[in-house]
């Protein structure tokens, strides 16, 4: 596997006047209720590792007060940490000088925030070429990279707007073409559709996934909503009471929840377009060429897709093939079916 | 009452004060103390106000001696794209028109100047402070009484020692009016910065923005408002002390009140009362007028 882009070592983080000694007192086992209790500190995170991925999307997932928003501000250390590491393409950020930090804020990481963060005073192209600006690019230069983005998010037209006179769904489109027009290798996104009705979150989901097919960036994204987590997630961290419980990909975490806190969360999630063919499919596939009234599905493909396909073309079997062609196993409707179907037989027993 | 106290010692009966042969001796001292520092210090203290001085007796001639119907046109021009407003506008216009009708020209063309150049002081002074402030709460703890100070000794108390180091005149004049009038461009400015938007702040500092950056791009714009606020509030406080600056000798629409009322001229006292409450208002209304259109942005226009 290739170096991660970002990798967070036994990272902590201690609210309070004397964090750093408190951090020795967590590490001997001293609970998160006990630390505010004895020594009035409270426990943001602890003893958080991750590696993130270069070039696709992590997302850290977790309830208020989880610590998530904290743990992304550690990457460009707008939070100081109380003891570990944060190594971004081999760099230490908490090792920097100011001056350095600042560098590496201009050009190697940009942050979406939740609430947007617009400067109101500052029309819609000023906001979005403020990344430039702070670089100190030239007039022209910052004009001619906030056009750019203002079209590509779809804000032709509205670039000599103020951010109040924009919807809420416009206004942090504003926030992604700001982030993105520095050319920031990773994009820290913190709750950034959290704020949006339903309608307009899917919608921006849409524009993520279209902008990171193209532009391959690093992005890190937190979220509160495990649907949302499931759908943009390449890696999957869930925090918890400033812990990681699990990590993984989507599947992983559907299929094999960690505890009974992630099960109690993935019950809800539509498993049909989470888990792929080849994870149920029937192995090996008979010998000889497929059956005649078997489908052709490529591996990595969603049941909900495989279902779809199946009703549509009046089938019930289908075989799964691997990137050069070649079968590498057999589903029915049945065992498609039973696969979308959430398990309620575990919980019937226990 | 005091029999019942009759058995006890005296300093408990009276405040044990210091005697009056120690007082007199206590304030004798400290004056002449300061007698010898302004006289050895007066002149250089002088010479040190002196460009100021300069820059004051060069404006208000130049408001006086040119001709009364350009200053009125400038006055009003600046009135007008300051505000956009006609109604500002046109009531500048007749209030200018009637304090020269009653003979006031010249007296508020001083007062104009004078405060002019004390809320330009006041600002250059005060907004650096202010933002210095902001930055640390222990500056703030340190600036905050002495602002109180400021804003409650009564001005004739620092009158005095201003007099005696300066004589009276413009200079002096000018410190009492600077002194009593910045406070609240201080504070304003430091709570306007304070009360920013700690999002907005943070998203700045996510993309690099160096502490200037920080400070023109986003601190002060978003905190215009209050820092409008505060230089109006510095405007009014500045021509409240008009007539108390006549006192040492501060020539404008002060003089004619402080006259009038040592000579009971009733109507003469009103007039030059309306004026200042006429110049009051138009500055007023000019700088909330022109604070209202830099906050244009703030409009949400959208359906």
């Amino acid at each position: 596997m290739a170096e991660p882009a970002i990798k967070v070592r036994n990272l902590y983080k201690i609210f309070g006047r004397r964090d750093r000694e408190m951090v020795e007192k967590v590490k001997e086992g001293v609970s998160k209720s006990e630390l505010l209790a004895d020594h009035s500190h409270v426990l943001g995170l602890r003893d958080i590792n991750i590696d993130m991925p270069e070039a696709s999307i992590q997302v850290v997932m977790g309830l208020s007060g989880s610590g998530k928003s904290t743990l992304i501000r550690h990457l460009n250390r707008l939070i100081e940490p109380s003891a570990g590491e944060v190594i971004v393409h081999g760099e230490d950020v908490l090792q920097m000088s100011e001056k350095a930090l600042r560098e590496f804020r201009r050009h190697k990481i940009s942050m979406v925030f939740q609430r947007f963060a617009l400067l109101p005073h500052k029309t819609v192209i000023d906001n979005v070429a403020y990344g430039l600006h702070v670089m100190g690019k030239s007039k022209a230069e910052q004009k001619t990279g906030a056009m750019r983005w203002i079209e590509r998010v779809g804000l032709a037209g509205y670039e000599d707007n103020y951010p109040a006179q924009l919807s809420g769904g416009m206004q942090q489109r504003v926030g992604l073409a700001r982030a993105l027009a520095t050319d920031a290798d990773i994009l820290l996104m913190d709750e950034a559709f959290s704020a949006l009705d339903p309608l307009i979150r899917t919608d921006m989901q849409s524009v993520l996934l279209d902008l990171q097919k193209e532009l391959a960036k690093t992005i890190v994204f937190i979220t509160h909503d495990l649907d949302e987590a499931l759908r943009l997630g390449d890696k999957i961290a869930i925090l918890r009471d400033g812990e990681i419980v699990q990590q993984g990909t989507a599947q992983e975490i559907v299929l094999d929840p960690a505890d009974e806190y992630i099960s109690s969360f993935v019950r809800e999630v539509n498993r049909g377009r989470v888990i792929q063919a080849e994870t149920i499919m029937d192995t090996p596939p008979p010998p000889g060429p497929p059956a005649e009234n078997s489908i052709r599905v490529e591996k990595g493909t969603v049941l909900e897709e495989v279902a779809r396909r199946m009703t549509e073309q009046d089938r019930d079997q289908a075989h799964v093939v691997n990137g050069s062609g070649e079968p590498i196993g057999t589903l029915t409707m049945r065992s498609v079916m039973a696969g979308m179907a959430t398990p309620v037989l575990k919980d019937a027993i226990e | 009452m005091a029999s019942l106290f009759n058995g006890l010692p005296d300093w408990l009966v009276e405040f044990p004060q210091l005697a009056g042969r120690d007082l007199r001796h206590m304030s004798r001292t400290i004056d002449q103390e300061y007698r010898a520092f302004s006289r050895a210090w007066g002149d250089a203290i002088e010479n040190f106000f002196r460009p100021l001085l300069d820059f004051l007796l060069w404006f208000e001639n130049l408001l006086i001696q040119t001709p009364w119907w350009i200053v009125l046109a400038v006055v009003v021009a600046i009135v007008w794209f300051a505000s956009r407003s006609v109604k500002i506008t046109i009531g500048t216009f007749i209030a200018l028109i009637l304090i020269g009708v009653f003979g006031m020209w010249e007296d508020t063309m001083r007062t104009l100047s004078i405060i002019t150049v004390c809320t330009l002081l006041s600002i250059v002074i005060g907004m650096p402070i202010g933002i210095a402030m902001s930055r640390s709460n222990k500056l703030q703890a340190a600036i905050n009484p002495i602002l109180d100070v400021m804003q409650t000794m009564p001005s004739f108390v620092y009158l005095i020692p201003i007099v005696m180091l300066l004589g009276i005149g413009l200079i002096p004049g000018l410190l009492v009016v600077v002194i009593y009038a910045m406070p609240p461009i201080i504070r304003l400015t430091n709570l306007g910065i304070r009360l920013v938007d700690k999002e907005v702040l943070e998203a700045a500092n996510a993309f690099g923005s160096s502490g200037w950056q920080k400070l023109v791009e986003v601190q002060l714009p978003l905190s215009l408002p209050t820092i409008m606020a505060g230089i109006n509030q510095t405007i009014m406080m500045a021509l409240a002390m008009v007539v108390v600056a006549s006192l040492i000798g501060v020539r404008g629409l002060g003089q004619p009140v402080l006259q009038a009322i040592t000579n009971q001229y009733f109507t003469q006292g009103v007039l030059n009362g309306l004026a200042i409450v006429a110049i009051a208002i138009i500055f007023d209304r000019t700088s909330q007028a022109y604070g209202k259109r830099l906050q244009r942005h703030r409009e949400a226009s959208h359906g």
